[in-house]
């Protein structure tokens, strides 16, 4: 009963003792007492440090984790941010039409392929199921392209039949123009289109990136949205140089224009999933030093009240014995 | 105790749900003529709780509207995919490699659209003129006085290197000589264009 007083009184005094002010010596004399064998009593302070053992490596691999991320991002944000003049021209020219109404949609979905990366790939994911949504219809049947492990991940889930090509290890090798024209090309050949739309993340800062969506017209839909007036009205009014046909020519156009927006997009996707890692690791190792912070105090709390039982018993053993 | 205990997991949990979210709540900067808002009504019509994705004309600077006297000068915008080598740039004079030859494009050129052969850009600014190499690509000449060029690769034509050049024409058209599919007779004859117009553009 008195025991199990001052053992209260144990644990009410051991908060006002924080772990700063504790002074070195003090520590050391504490420490020196702990190693000593103390039988049972000293499991529960061994599970709580290697639980903080574990928890502090946590800590130090999303810190690396977020300077690798920080390091890979410097690298290609120059990049994605020279890349932004290639689409515009394209843009300029043939308008922006993302409420085109066409019957054969192709949505590509850009993700990454490694984890770890925050929510982008999941707000990609979102998007594309929602302009799948928004382009279905009566006769009209949406097909994916996904492009990174992520996203085919996800997708395979419930619309499996629905995706026509899947490419991972983009980002195997640095990523440059011409690996991603071949997979340009791949999916021009291999998929039947109307309306080509790019779904991916576009890189605003650090820490914010927006969901973006590109959408890129075959030759015949830009010849019939130009015709039925609109947008692509005033494409008419161009001269064509040269000998070949108008069609000839929106062909090819249409071919590089789909290069020059995925290329972009790639890049774009990968600076967002570089400092969506960066502030996911930050945080993380954040939330880790928290969880050291608590369980630091649970450790010297239990560590304290199984000194003062020592304690306690030590001295009521000794003053059963005298008196 | 528990209440600092309490606090400092509210905390926590607050701080873990402050991920950056996508959601878009500024107005776009400068409506183009070409937003689509089409689109944001037939989107929030169907999907109500998720915010429409960003178009690129989001992104874009509006163009010039067409004046309705010629410019003295023409714009230029001249793009690599890892490079915006001249963006609006003012310049008088721009030529370039058509398939149909060199073109030279004015301030108030008819509207165009021009596929390029691989040959040299030449941009003419009062007395400098500045040329590079273009492997190929196109070239937009619009209404209101402005150029895009877009290439897949170019250099200044000074970084070239004329032995270099030489040895590669042979190996093309030696390539071209030997070559047996029709894939590998299209690639060597692409290597043979590129420099042949290389050498033409070294001593042109």
């Amino acid at each position: 009963m008195a025991m199990a007083a001052l053992r209260r009184e144990g644990r009410r005094f051991a908060p006002l003792i924080s772990p700063q002010p504790i002074t070195a010596a003090v520590r050391s004399s504490l420490i020196q007492q702990e190693q000593a064998p103390l039988g049972v009593r000293s499991i529960s302070t061994q599970i709580i440090r290697n639980r903080m053992k574990s928890v502090k490596n946590i800590q130090k691999i999303t810190k690396a984790m977020k300077m690798v991320a920080a390091s890979k991002l410097r690298a290609i944000q120059t990049r994605a941010e020279n890349s932004r003049g290639l689409w515009q021209p394209f843009t300029a020219l043939l308008g922006d039409t993302p409420s085109v109404d066409v019957k054969k949609n192709v949505i590509v979905t850009i993700s990454s392929d490694k984890g770890l990366c925050g929510g982008i790939n999941s707000t990609s994911v979102k998007t594309s199921k929602a302009l799948f949504k928004l382009t279905s219809g009566p006769d009209k049947e949406p097909k994916y392209v996904v492009v990174g492990e992520k996203a085919k991940a996800q997708l395979v889930r419930d619309s499996r039949k629905h995706i026509d090509i899947s490419i991972t290890g983009l980002q195997k090798n640095p990523l440059n123009y011409t690996q991603v024209s071949v997979l340009a090309d791949d999916i021009l050949k291999n998929v039947e289109y109307d309306a080509l739309r790019v779904v991916f993340n576009k890189f605003r800062s650090v820490i914010s990136f927006i969901p973006t969506t590109a959408t890129v017209l075959s030759p015949e839909i830009v010849e019939r949205e130009a015709e039925s007036g609109g947008r692509l009205g005033d494409l008419d009014s161009y001269e064509i140089e040269g000998g070949e046909t108008k069609s000839e020519i929106l062909q090819n156009l249409t071919e590089y224009q789909f290069s020059c927006v995925l290329f972009n997009a790639v890049l774009e996707n990968a600076c967002s999933e570089q400092g969506a890692r960066m502030s996911a690791m930050d945080s993380s190792s954040r939330n880790a030093g928290e969880v050291l912070d608590r369980l630091t105090l649970t450790y010297n709390r239990t560590r304290q009240a199984s000194i003062t039982t020592e304690l306690i018993e030590i001295i009521s053993g000794a003053s059963a014995l005298e008196g | 105790m528990m209440f600092r205990q309490a606090s400092r997991l509210l905390a926590g949990s607050v701080r873990l749900s402050r991920r950056p979210f996508s959601t878009a709540t500024e107005v776009p900067a400068a409506t183009t003529t070409h937003t689509d808002s089409g689109f944001m009504e037939s989107w929030t019509k169907v999907i109500p709780n998720i915010d429409p994705p960003k178009t690129p004309s989001h992104f874009m600077n509006p163009r010039p509207a067409t004046p309705s006297s010629i410019p003295s000068k023409i714009t230029v915008n001249f793009v690599l995919p890892y490079a915006s080598e001249l963006s609006t740039k003012e310049v008088d004079m721009v030529i370039i490699p058509a398939t149909t030859g060199q073109m030279g494009v004015l301030p108030g050129h008819v509207p165009t659209i021009a596929e390029l052969k691989p040959g040299i850009l030449s941009v003419h600014e009062g007395n400098d003129v500045t040329k590079y190499f273009l492997s190929s690509g196109f070239a937009f000449i619009h209404a209101n006085s402005v150029a895009d060029v877009i290439a897949v690769e170019a250099v200044p034509v000074d970084y070239i290197d004329p032995s270099l050049v030489q040895k590669g024409l042979t190996d093309f058209t030696q390539k071209l000589s030997s070559a047996t599919t029709e894939l590998d007779k299209a690639e060597a004859q692409i290597g043979v264009d590129i420099h042949s117009a290389l050498n033409a553009a070294l001593s042109g």
